[in-house]
């Protein structure tokens, strides 16, 4: 059974020119222990998704509709105090830049406890055994020196590392990385990449990974979701979604990642930009950049369907069988 | 076709953002019509009021302490009444809002054009000569304007001798006021300064050896000027302040020409005696305007850059 | 810390000789020392004689080695308005102007900084916006009109409150106190108001706007991730981390108390420094201008050097700085 679900998504933003739909009706679900990697470009949508699981969209921002299932619980319509509950406890959060996610003014050893007595019943003395252990999983060195430490005094990586061991606090059955690989220099984010590969496979934790490189979800997740413009494009199996991309906008995702071995004059690019929000074509939101696109495409969006004999889905008018143009 | 150009640029510019924000910020609109009208009121004072309550010669001692029009004792000549040596309170209010005004702005012209150099030069070149500036803003900004220039007031008093105190007296104001309040307007440009040297731009500009005054002039500045301009609004309501509370204090603007705070001082000796209105409407203008200055600052601020806030 | 602190002590003193300096020069190159000591009928050549029994030809350093000397001793010479020696005068009018200041910081720190806390956690509530438009009157009225407006309604309608004077002081080991009777609070009721106000709406619009900054840090929202209580996060990280401008800008507040009271003192006739001082600049009386200079300088390094200090017990970076580590 799916840890968790979401069913039709909807991330609205009210403003003075209209309603903006930042996320429209996105559906997915994380098993235990698995990682599905979410991926798009900076706009599409996919920080808000993680945003919008555990509660934390800026306002104005609001789910506008859909459901969110933890463990067949719906926790979309939890109030701010039950929410704060399932947050930390039973979802765990990582951001993207570990340096401005610690407080500054706290050694990390206060900022452990305080999160595991917020959740938990124990003694001061048992959240600090915790506490280390917490670090030492995460692969801290010395952990029991290092909890006077303050964040300043830890590099980047580690620091990630500690924000990790912060999300980890209350054994969550979920957690959502926002980026959380990003502000990293490229050796430490392998590190990165493994440690939350180790959790998924040895915790069983359901990690929900949201980035926008490519080459992070190739090497951590199982599957992937690619969106595009607030809808999900594509979501399958990671290697068969590299390898053989079906909806048009993941094939020029692809492509436009450069392999060793290959001999490019000039890497391959979409032409033309994601569509702003208040700027959204009626069909498909990818026809205008397309070479693909058919009459249909512009006036109709595609559902998600299930690629026939593959365990996967793409929202393209190229595999709905409705399309009587095909 | 220009007609029509003209109509689309003033659709875009009804749409604009900032005018949106501003047409529906009935504070911002009400603080504006007050600004504009005390520039109209006070600068067109001669055109408005026939009275000249400035020139001793006008004055009759006959006419003083007439109370507002409104009540009991008062006449429909003195509006808001007169003072006790027969000066039109409106008449005096429309003069003495000109000097405040004239204080408040000079001097803030002065402020800023001590202070962006500054503070430019500072944040562009950094290292000993951003110390140097910057130290001494520092050592100024812990002391209180209004105490720097009161200070530079005192001096100045000294330095030049009575007869002539009153004919440089508005000068002295302004020079004291405008070099009390720069460093803000330092730390604000450099600021500014140090984001922008930083960019990429700038950094191709230094690379095709454009002479650095034209990096400044044409990138830095142009860049840093709108913020300090926005501070400078507030800081209009703050010089206009610290001119009428030096000129209540007796060590501002002589009873010759005087400003609203002047005004202030000289009906302050009444207030005991009952003659109220001679202190209270001079004191409701200073406020009103003031008040005004305050809000479309506030309303500039939030609307050009929230994180102001 | 030690050297940290000696640094701070080193300028501090620095700033002083730099303000005695100006002092000096006030003193001796402003007007005529010699023609505001004697009377007109004195000839030159006895004014002659005098400068040089008061030592006025002596080389520049000399002199103000002397002025240093005499000035570390309290000593500026003879007030020529009231032709009584400065520090007499000053002694005399101290604790007139300290307990007006005193009494006026509490009231504004106090209510400052619960203002802007209020403010600043909960921005849309009605109590919020009506502060926030109270506040900006408070900045936009005078303090000169708000003494004068409370002296018309306290004083002169309704007759309760002393318009003017110190009421009854009680004489302890030479400080001249209001605070032992009951007149003498009455009578500082409404100078200390009038001169809270202002520095109690700037206190408070810091306050306010530190908060909504910090509130919006990315350390805040990951704490509101760890599911945290409420409390919590606005009152232990996001209070503490408003520290550092707070301390800042109440220091430089209280500093300015003491610049306003002569404001505050002339309006309700208080027989303090500030009073003294208007009169010296009034008259010209440039030993009374020049101690006042000095000490308020003093005064206000003193603040500095508090503030500094007080930096460290916040700041575990500082400290960090200083032990020579990052």
């Amino acid at each position: 059974m799916a840890v968790l679900e979401v069913k039709n998504l909807k991330v609205e933003f009210p403003t003075r020119r209209g309603v903006l739909t930042a996320v429209d009706g996105i559906s997915l679900s994380i098993e235990a222990g698995e990682i599905l990697g979410i991926v798009g470009e900076s706009g599409a949508g996919k920080s808000l998704t993680g945003a919008a699981v555990v509660g934390l969209l800026e306002p104005p921002g609001e789910v506008a509709g859909g459901e969110i299932i933890l463990h067949g619980r719906d926790i979309t319509h939890l109030s701010d105090k039950e929410m704060r509950k399932v947050r930390g406890a039973q979802i765990g959060v990582i951001f993207q830049d570990p340096l401005t996610s610690l407080n500054p003014l706290y050694t990390i050893g206060r900022q452990l406890t305080e999160t595991i007595l917020t959740h938990v019943r124990l003694s001061p003395a048992q959240a600090k055994d915790k506490a280390i252990s917490l670090l030492h999983e995460v692969g801290i060195p010395a952990p029991e020196m290092r909890l006077n430490a303050y964040p300043h005094e830890f590099s980047g990586g580690m620091r990630q590392r500690v924000v990790i061991a912060l999300a980890l606090c209350c054994d969550p059955s979920v957690i959502i990385a926002d980026e959380p690989t990003t502000a990293l220099d490229v050796s430490v984010q392998a590190q990165i990449i493994a440690l939350l590969k180790r959790l998924a496979k040895e915790k069983g934790v359901a990690t929900m990974l949201v980035t926008h490189d490519m080459g992070v979800i190739a090497e951590a997740a199982d599957r992937v979701a690619v969106m595009y413009s607030g809808r999900l494009a594509e979501i399958g199996a990671v290697r068969k979604v590299i390898d053989e991309p079906k909806h048009p906008y993941t094939v020029g995702l692809m492509g436009s990642i450069p392999q060793i071995g290959q001999n490019l004059k000039k890497l391959p690019n979409i032409p033309g930009a994601m569509p702003r929000l208040n700027t959204r074509p009626i069909g498909c939101a990818f026809s205008p950049r397309c070479t693909k696109s058919q009459d249909i495409c512009k006036i109709k969006i595609p559902d998600l369907s299930p690629i026939p004999k593959e365990n996967r889905h793409a929202a393209c008018w190229l595999y709905q069988e409705e399309n009587e143009y095909a | 076709m220009i007609l029509s150009n003209l109509e689309s640029k003033w659709a875009g510019f009804l749409d604009h953002d900032v005018t949106y924000s501003f047409l529906h910020s009935p504070t911002a609109i009400i603080a504006a019509i007050i600004t504009v009208s005390f520039f109209i009121l006070s600068f067109g004072a001669p055109f408005i009021t026939s009275y000249t309550p400035f020139d001793p010669g006008s004055l009759d001692l006959m006419d003083g302490f007439i109370p507002p029009a409104w009540t009991s004792d008062g006449v429909a000549e003195h509006l808001l009444g007169t003072d006790g040596q027969g000066r039109d309170i409106l008449a005096a209010i429309f003069y003495g809002t000109q000097v405040s005004l004239t204080v408040g702005l000079l001097s803030v012209v002065l402020s800023i054009s001590i202070g962006i150099p500054l503070g430019i030069i500072a944040g562009y070149f950094g290292g000993i000569t951003d110390t140097a500036i910057m130290r001494v803003a520092d050592v100024q900004l812990t002391i209180p304007p209004i105490l720097i220039a009161l200070m530079i007031d005192g001096v100045a008093r000294t330095v030049f001798t009575h007869s002539l105190h009153e004919v440089v007296a508005i000068p002295v104001l302004i020079v004291s006021i405008g070099i009390a309040s720069w460093p803000q307007y330092a730390r604000i440009s450099r600021s500014g300064a140090m984001v922008e040297r930083k960019k990429d731009y700038i950094a191709a500009a230094q690379l095709i050896q454009t002479p650095t005054y034209l990096i400044l002039i044409r990138h830095i500045v142009p860049n840093v000027f709108g913020p300090t301009l926005i501070v400078a609004t507030i800081g209009v309501a703050v010089a206009i302040i610290i001119e009428a509370t030096l000129s209540f204090l007796g060590v501002g603007v002589p009873p010759t020409a005087p400003s609203l705070g002047t005004l202030i001082r000289i009906g302050n000796d009444f207030v005991f005696s009952g003659e109220w209105w001679i202190t209270f409407f001079p004191a409701f203008t200073l406020v009103l305007l003031v008040l005004s200055v305050n809000l479309i600052g506030d309303w500039l601020r939030d609307t050009f850059n929230p994180k102001l806030r | 810390m030690i050297s940290f602190t000696i640094k701070r002590l080193f300028q501090s003193v620095l700033v002083m000789l730099f303000v005695a300096l100006l002092s000096f020069f006030l003193f001796n190159f402003v007007g005529d020392p010699i023609s505001n000591m004697v009377g007109q009928e004195t000839s030159h050549a006895e004014m002659d004689e005098l400068r040089d029994r008061l030592g006025l030809n002596d080389p520049f350093i000399v002199k103000f080695g002397r002025f240093l000397g005499d000035a570390v001793q309290g000593k500026f010479g003879i007030s020529y308005r009231l032709q009584r020696p400065v520090d007499e005068l000053i002694v005399e009018r101290m604790p007139a102007t300290l307990e007006l200041v005193f009494l006026s910081a509490v009231i504004a720190t106090v209510l400052g900084v619960l203002g802007g806390l209020v403010t600043g956690l909960k921005p849309h509530s009605w109590f919020s916006k009506f502060i926030l438009t109270g506040s900006l009157l408070g900045v936009s009225l005078p303090t000169f009109v708000i003494g004068i407006l409370l002296i018309y309604i306290f004083a002169v309608t309704l007759n309760w409150l002393p318009s003017f004077g110190r009421g009854e002081v009680v004489d302890i080991g030479g400080w001249r106190t209001g605070f032992a009777t009951v007149s003498g609070w009455k009578a500082l009721i409404l100078p200390a108001i009038t001169l809270a106000l202002y520095q109690m709406t700037l206190i408070l619009r810091i306050i306010r706007s530190e908060m909504l900054e910090v509130l919006r840090t990315d350390f805040i929202k990951f704490a509101r991730a760890r599911g945290l209580k409420r409390w919590d996060i606005n009152f232990g990280h996001a209070l503490r981390n408003t520290l550092i401008p707070v301390i800042t800008v109440t220091g430089l507040q209280v500093g300015s108390l003491i610049a306003f009271s002569i404001i505050t003192e002339t309006v309700f006739q208080w027989p303090g420094m500030g009073s003294l001082f208007i009169q010296g600049v009034q008259f010209a009386d440039v030993p009374v201008m020049s101690a006042y200079l000095v000490l308020v300088a003093l005064f206000f390094v003193t603040i500095n050097l508090i503030v500094d200090l007080l930096y460290f017990v916040v700041d575990p970076r500082l400290r960090s700085d200083l032990k020579g580590g990052h």
